[in-house]
């Protein structure tokens, strides 16, 4: 035991290819799904924690040793990985399901990162993920993850900083009605929330260069399929059908404050009498 | 410490677990400052729209639980309360609270359905439990039906921000359905003076037990040694029948055939030889760690890591490093 050397860090960190924020976003004729022929980009949540990643690096110099992003999508989702590569981190795993497979559902991903995780020679310290991909909204892989490793784990994180020769992470975490930190030991799983983003503007995940556009082209990308890692990703909830929400109709507009009011005494809304 | 007490569990609950399509649902109630989170009570509503039974589960510290149980076992739609109080659940840490809901849902559980809201608390601790079960979860639903016949319990969710809605049936195939539920999809449920449910409180699942015997010594060499390593291990103090005995424990610290089962997930064992019926109440701890100068201590039989070695000179030392 030498506590004064330095850990070399090993951070993993799980991306999705979702479909762009601010596409909008139209449900098929057939109700299975939703039209996918949109423009797609990292999911953002996952974007935060990759910056997360090159932040601590950034931090901690050579104590990090690698950043290894790694996704689990069809082959388009290869362009997301090299958009992660460019933003920094050093290599890359891609777990490649065809294109026409149903996406997996959070659990199976979790057992897919789980079998990648005890396949990393040299370990993997800390793993940091989106909160949510915004396509599924489920907010689970994380914490399934967690479970499935049996490691700590602290969801919802605004602010991260990672010690790693004492082998903890300090966290801030977003909860209901206000912030908590917490200390965690290594290994840990981190999911990332967005507050950083909205706070301070320089914090944003940065815009990859052209320069590391081209570098990240070079960086390697170890390619396999879930069968080669002993994953069933068959997804066990069956989806029946994808509708529209409900459509809000206007009511119109009023003329006065006094029509306003007598439409708010129609809906039984009234003032309180000091 | 669960283990003890839920056989008893099981035959209670029994009575109405003869036709398996039944639900039975376990409801995460949270509360924030004695008073339940409305949301809780949305998903109680939710989680009586299954059909059968609900039980609610509150977890807190011992400050806080009793006053939320009498509001709690007041609700409608409520059939059972069980309750565990704990310091360690003072704050809800997914990594304490899995194994008690883990404990609560394995082996002859009854329950066919975990409900909550979809809160961050519960969102960060009900995911971490379903995937230990091996089965998948359902986020924010909007709206449910089951179908008691066939088992299937079928939800509505927004998905992409809300700008569809996906319903997606969980088949019989998976046994528990976990289930967040969007708060403002359903109405919250209501205190009743009718019906008081049945309230039972559980024990805390440990995590990590120092346990110590008779070589502590008396009753205060067995607090100073034990309970600095307990702090740096953020574990609970056991101690075997002989440190009981001989007055430096609580009866209530007893592991054993005759005190309590435990199976954390790390079980130190300090100056304990290991007589069959200490070995009966902790055999079963993931990790067994024990430090004992005697090297033919049966202990070291079970340990998975075994130190000859003097206590006194080596706990200081390890707590000492811990706290590196």
């Amino acid at each position: 035991m030498r506590p004064s050397a330095v850990r070399l860090l090993n951070i993993l960190v799980p991306i999705k290819r979702a479909v762009d924020y601010a596409v909008k976003i139209r449900v098929n004729p057939e109700q299975t799904g939703i039209d996918l022929n949109v423009k797609h980009s990292m999911n953002p949540f996952d974007e935060i924690a990759v910056e997360e990643a090159i932040r601590i690096r950034e931090r901690l110099k050579d104590a990090v040793k690698s950043i290894k992003v790694v996704t689990i999508g069809p082959p388009k989702s290869a362009e997301t990985l090299r958009t992660a590569l460019a933003m920094g981190a050093d290599s890359a795993i891609h777990v490649e399901i065809p294109e026409s497979a149903p996406a997996p559902e959070p659990l199976g991903v979790a057992k897919t990162l789980k079998a990648l995780i005890e396949r990393q020679k040299e370990g993997v310290d800390v793993v940091i993920l989106g909160k949510q991909a915004i396509d599924d909204d489920a907010g689970q892989t994380g914490q399934m993850l967690a479970g499935l490793m049996g490691w700590s784990q602290a969801t919802f994180a605004s602010k991260v900083e990672v010690d790693p020769e004492q082998k903890i992470a300090n966290i801030t975490r977003e909860i209901d009605g206000g912030l908590e930190e917490l200390r965690c030991k290594f290994p840990v799983i981190i999911t990332t929330d967005l507050r950083q983003v909205h706070l301070h503007v320089s914090t944003k995940p940065r815009y990859a260069s052209l320069p590391n556009i081209m570098k990240a082209k070079k960086k390697p990308v170890e390619k396999l399929t879930a069968a080669e890692i002993g994953v069933d990703l068959t997804p066990r909830l069956e989806t029946i059908k994808v509708t529209e929400p409900p459509k809000r109709v206007g009511g119109g507009k009023v003329a006065s404050v006094d029509e306003l009011l007598a439409r708010l005494k129609e809906a039984g809304v009234t003032g309180k009498r000091a | 410490m669960l283990k003890a007490r839920i056989p008893l569990l099981n035959r209670v609950l029994a009575r109405s677990y003869a036709t398996a399509a039944s639900p039975h649902a376990l409801v995460f109630l949270e509360h924030h400052q004695g008073d339940l989170d409305s949301a809780s009570l949305s998903a109680l509503t939710a989680a009586s729209q299954l059909g059968g039974q609900v039980t609610g589960l509150v977890v807190g510290s011992s400050e806080e639980v009793p006053s939320v149980v009498e509001k709690a076992k007041k609700l409608n739609g409520l059939t059972t309360l069980l309750h565990c109080a704990s310091p360690q659940y003072s704050t809800l840490l997914p990594e304490t609270v899995s194994p008690l809901f883990e404990k609560l849902l394995s082996q002859n559980s009854p329950f066919t359905h975990v409900v909550s809201a979809h809160s961050s608390s519960a969102k960060s601790i009900l995911p971490r439990v379903a995937a230990k079960l091996d089965v998948p979860a359902v986020s924010d639903i909007t709206s449910l039906e089951h179908d008691a016949a066939s088992g299937s319990t079928t939800f509505t969710r927004p998905i992409y921000a809300g700008n569809a809605i996906s319903t997606v049936r969980a088949s019989s195939s998976i046994p528990i359905k976990f289930f967040t539920v969007r708060s403002t999809a359903f109405a919250a449920a209501g205190a009743g003076d009718a019906a008081e449910s049945e309230v039972k409180a559980l024990d805390s699942v440990e995590v990590r037990v120092v346990s110590g015997g008779r070589a502590l010594k008396n009753a205060e060499t067995f607090q100073s040694t034990l309970y600095p390593l307990a702090d740096a291990l953020g574990a609970a103090v056991g101690a075997s029948r002989a440190a009981v005995d001989a007055g430096y424990a609580d009866n209530s610290l007893q592991v054993g055939q005759t005190g309590k089962v435990v199976a954390p997930e790390l079980y130190m064992a300090l100056g304990i030889s290991g007589a069959i019926q200490h070995l009966a109440g902790m055999k079963d701890s993931k990790l067994i760690v024990a430090i004992n100068k005697d090297p033919d201590a049966p202990i070291f039989q079970v340990a998975d890591v075994g130190l000859v070695a003097d206590l006194f000179e080596v706990v200081p030392e390890l707590v000492e490093k811990l706290k590196q």
